[in-house]
């Protein structure tokens, strides 16, 4: 386990990283946390937003339960204990995208308690996070500063929306680690439904909490629980792509680092990441941190939930990532890895499940996570919006599986499925790439062949590996179409092998 | 015909349903009294004559075809304090001035409903914050009531001051009103009205301008016991848009009236003797005992021995909501916004210095310095815990009591500019009254009699959780008792 731990490699020495996440997530739901206004991408400014979002005198909030239910999902997802009872608070503090100088928060008493999360390491090997929390709040608006030169505009579209924000603890031991993390927060949330995961909209982002220490240190914090064996933390707020987090956290922890080796002390401020200078930039430091005078909201009586309602959400949670991994493992006989890039996105998983009856399933995995995934991508498209029916790789499968095409045929007919030629039979019929079984039809080319070559027919003799040559000729002259093990049977009858 | 103006609201609703008198003729009776009144009493901050008549001939339309409501054509003062729709609301502030919600509160849209008629938008102390009306940015209300032995002004109490001049001067059949310490049962009591705080979550809090929400409460002031009865059944109701609304039935409370105490069991606390108390009030508090025991009542001595902190965690409480509740006047959307700022956190600090009177500022202040970090858990948790004292003193005097009778006010009313010089004396005037609001019990305040200089003085009674009928039925018989018939007599 030590030999593995992530090191940076400082002047003084090794050092460690110790990193904790708070990612907040939007519900995925129709209307606001408490306000029962829209929820929407692209709406014009300020045209969701009620009375209740604006702060107007005597608006209260009104729970939208869809999105506790949205809550309990996840933390159900995250194997984390639901606290049947809750409670939200106010956090107090002046800005104008904050229309009701307060946000509503639950620090006391979250919804979602102690959970854990198994994450795959790039090597395949697996890691756990431990979830602190996961509670619900809401969003703020958003301040447009350059639309004039002397004035600011507010947008309170987003104000009031409903967050779930992911509480990890300081599990997470190197960068590749936390953009694993993230990753499979972000798929466990997309399979719940919970939330879209779309990261480019704001919608999925992280605070990376990240300190340095000393190989050794990190243990003794885990024998004793005690923070003062590990180095000072500071906060890099709204980190919102994977390559960002990975660039982040790189930075600061370099950043740390050579201030300690210079004699230094980090102080704990919470930092922006500048994607475009490509580093960390103090936002607020300890002492100017806010008081945020945080309060039970008495607008709102305590969450309390029903043991059978937990029950009922428990039981139409989905198949989760991890439980669809070792199933396809199991029934497919699919490795880890093949299993682990098809479970990464439900609409994959399901377009090879779909695909797949009936059929070689690691034939049919290799065309969805090879071929199919290829051409998505290039189309800048994505399984869910997939317009090639699963039925179509299930049929090319077939006619390989059948001999009525090679493999390597395959590949063309895929190319004319893909242009929309029809299914993968109709192509092979239109183009006429039926495999050459006709063994008669196979033996003249490979006389003829073996009759203009009379040296290298002799050499084989010697070298038995260059009747790949001869096969190569004959699939050459039958245009691809042979089948390739009748060509081979006749080349080692001819050639006397 | 007589004097409409002075008509109960009960005697105004049958008369109007009889068609002995339009709502446009005791509508016109009213804003003619306003018309001469306001100018020295300050009761009503916006009257809104117009609207006042338009709905007069509409609900006199609604008589005519034998329809409507159970407050037909009744006009009444409204609360600054209660949002209404296309008409200025303020809460007494500055910070408000201006405000026209596109949008009506729970409480006055079921008034409207029920067919009463707006007559105008009453003073009050700004954001409720005040015991006596004088921290209004309109200025001070006067009460109709002049005392025996001097000509000074006298406050009508607050922070619902307006509605109790108001109701006290007839210029309103009766008025809304809310309650967060006592700033309905005291100006009550400092007018010689019926003032009534329901139990918490029996009225919406939607629409109404948030002062303490875990306090505050709607509640009528009226001439009589029978009429805050029907008020407040109207007034009532379960409303989704407020998450701490009760979803309970709204009984028909004038139901309890003249049905007799006989076998009640009213409650005396120990506590609720305070130092400095006049002795008449302390008489009118025995007087209070001997007519209910004549009614057939058992008088039950009782201990609630929390209520010494009851003032002291009120005054940490109401000002911690309310520095969260009042956050949102930034001067960023509504509201004042300072003319030049040369900063964000400028253009917060003088909008809001400017916008908010001194009283609020105070309490704004301690309300942020009893939540901040270090302090919240010996003021605020601390005061949380208090506050389940005293709401366990009720409870675990309910199985021996039916109802609880105390002074509703240490004094009678006090003249305008008394008690400015010490804010802490005058945060004493709610010392009966808070603990009901800390409970969330109702309360009510009935005129019992008059002090040696002829001011008006009430009587509290406390009941139970939603058993507002008890306490209707405790406050009918001391009313009866009583026999309380004393008017201001009319020097404006």
């Amino acid at each position: 386990m030590t030999d593995k731990t992530f090191t940076i490699q400082g002047r003084t020495g090794p050092w460690e990283l110790v990193m904790g996440l708070e990612i907040h997530a939007q519900v995925a739901s129709r209307a606001k946390l408490f306000s029962g206004a829209a929820v929407g991408f692209g709406a014009g400014p300020n045209e969701q937003v009620s009375l209740v979002d604006a702060g107007f005198p005597g608006m209260l909030p009104v729970l939208n339960k869809f999105c506790v239910e949205q809550a309990v999902r996840t933390g159900l997802g995250l194997n984390a204990q639901i606290n049947r009872r809750s409670q939200f608070d106010r956090k107090n503090y002046f800005y104008p995208d904050l229309p009701t100088g307060y946000q509503i928060s639950q620090l006391f008493y979250p919804i979602v308690g102690e959970g854990v999360v198994e994450v795959e390491a790039e090597d395949g090997s697996f890691f756990n996070v431990g979830i602190e929390r996961l509670h619900l709040e809401q969003d703020a608006g958003k301040l447009i500063h350059d639309l004039s030169p002397t004035e600011s505009y507010v947008d309170l579209n987003r104000a009031g929306t409903a967050l779930m924000e992911i509480v990890s603890r300081p599990d997470i031991r190197s960068p590749d680690e936390a953009v694993a993390y993230v990753k499979k927060i972000r798929t466990i949330l997309i399979y719940l439904g919970t939330c879209d995961g779309d990261m480019e909209k704001g919608n999925l982002r992280a605070d990376v909490n990240v300190s340095v220490c000393r190989p050794g240190q990190y243990e003794k914090f885990k024998d004793t629980g005690d923070f003062s064996h590990l180095g000072t933390r500071c906060e890099i707020k709204n980190v919102n792509s994977f390559r960002f987090i990975n660039q982040a956290i790189n930075y600061e922890a370099r950043r740390q680092i050579e201030i300690l080796e210079d004699g230094g002390t980090v102080d704990q401020e919470t930092r922006l990441y500048d994607p475009t200078a490509g580093e960390t930039r103090s936002m607020r430091s300890k002492e100017e941190a806010m008081d945020y005078r945080y309060f039970p909201d008495p607008d709102l009586l305590p969450l309390e939930l029903e043991q059978a309602w937990i029950d009922e959400i428990r039981a139409s949670l989905p198949e989760l990532p991890d439980e669809k991994r070792r199933r396809f493992m199991s029934q497919y006989g699919l490795s880890q890895y093949d299993a682990g890039v098809l479970i990464s996105e439900q609409a994959k998983a399901d377009w090879f499940e779909a695909a797949a009856k009936g059929r070689d399933a690691k034939l049919v995995s290799n065309w969805v996570t090879n071929e199919l995934s290829a051409r998505l991508a290039a189309d800048g498209s994505d399984f869910a919006d997939c317009k090639l029916p699963p039925a179509y790789v299930a049929e090319l499968v077939e006619l390989i599986e059948t001999n009525v095409i090679s493999s390597k045929i395959a590949k063309e007919v895929f190319d004319h499925v893909w242009n929309g030629e029809g299914s993968p039979a109709q192509v092979v019929e239109k183009h006429g790439l039926k495999q050459v079984t006709d063994t008669g039809a196979i033996e003249k080319a490979v006389d003829d062949i073996i009759a203009a070559n009379p040296d290298k027919a002799a050499a084989v003799a010697e070298k038995p590996q260059a009747v790949g040559w001869f096969v190569g000729q004959v699939m050459k002259a039958t245009g691809g179409k042979a089948n390739p093990a009748v060509v081979n049977e006749i080349l080692k009858a001819k050639l006397g092998l | 015909m007589s004097d409409l103006t002075k008509l109960t609201l009960k005697a105004a609703v049958d008369g109007l349903k009889a068609r002995d008198f339009s709502s446009e003729e005791i509508t016109r009776a009213f804003l003619a009294n306003i018309e001469t009144a306001n100018p020295r009493l300050n009761a009503y901050v916006l009257p809104t004559a117009d609207k006042a008549l338009d709905m007069a001939r509409a609900a006199d339309a609604r008589l005519a075809k034998g329809e409507g409501g159970p407050l037909e054509g009744a006009p009444l003062g409204v609360k600054d304090l209660f949002c209404t729709d296309g008409v200025q609301t303020t809460a007494g502030s500055n910070m408000l001035k201006g405000f026209v919600p596109p949008y009506e509160s729970t409480v006055t849209a079921n008034l409207w409903r029920d067919g009463a008629v707006m007559l105008g938008k009453l003073n009050m102390d700004e954001f409720a914050m005040g015991s006596s009306n004088e921290t209004s940015a309109f200025g001070p209300v006067v009460n109709p009531w002049k005392s025996g032995v001097s000509n000074a002004d006298l406050t009508p109490g607050g922070s619902s001051g307006g509605s109790a001049s108001a109701v006290a001067g007839d210029l309103c059949l009766a008025a809304t009103a809310s309650d967060t310490g006592g700033s309905i049962r005291q100006p009550a009591a400092f007018t010689g009205t019926v003032g009534v705080k329901p139990t918490y979550g029996r009225a919406s809090r939607f629409g109404m301008v948030a002062f303490a929400s875990s306090l505050d409460q709607a509640g009528p002031i009226t001439k009589t016991v029978e009429d805050a009865a029907i008020l407040l059944r109207s007034m009532c109701s379960f409303d989704p848009k407020d998450s701490t609304s009760l979803d309970v039935e709204t009984p028909d409370w004038s139901q309890s009236l003249g049905k007799s105490v006989k076998g009640l069991r009213i409650g005396i606390p120990n506590e609720y003797v305070v130092d400095g108390m006049p002795a008449e009030q302390m008489e009118l508090w025995e007087k209070g005992q001997a007519w209910l025991r004549e009614a057939g009542a058992e008088i039950v001595e009782i201990s609630l021995p929390h209520t010494k902190y009851a003032l002291p965690a009120y005054y940490i409480i109401a000002p911690a909501e309310a520095s969260s509740n009042l956050a949102r006047y930034d001067g960023m959307r509504f509201g004042h916004r300072a003319a030049e700022a040369k900063s964000l956190t400028d253009l917060y600090e003088t909008s809001r210095a400017e916008g908010f009177g001194k009283e609020v500022q105070r309490r704004l202040t301690i309300g942020a310095y009893v939540l901040s970090a270090g302090f919240y858990d010996a003021y605020y948790v601390r005061a949380l815990k208090v506050r389940r004292r005293i709401a366990e003193d009720f409870d675990k005097v309910w199985d021996r009591v039916d109802a609880i009778l105390t002074p509703s006010t240490p004094s009678a009313a006090f003249a305008i500019g008394d008690r400015q010089i010490d804010p802490v004396t005058m945060y004493l005037n709610d010392v009966f009254t808070v603990t009901a609001n800390l409970a969330g019990l109702p309360g009510i305040s009935v005129p019992a009699g008059l002090d040696k200089a002829g001011l008006p003085l009430g009587l509290q009674v406390i009941g139970k959780a939603l058993d507002e009928a008890t306490v209707f039925q405790v406050a009918g018989a001391l009313e009866d008792a009583a026999g309380f018939v004393a008017r201001p007599e009319k020097w404006w």
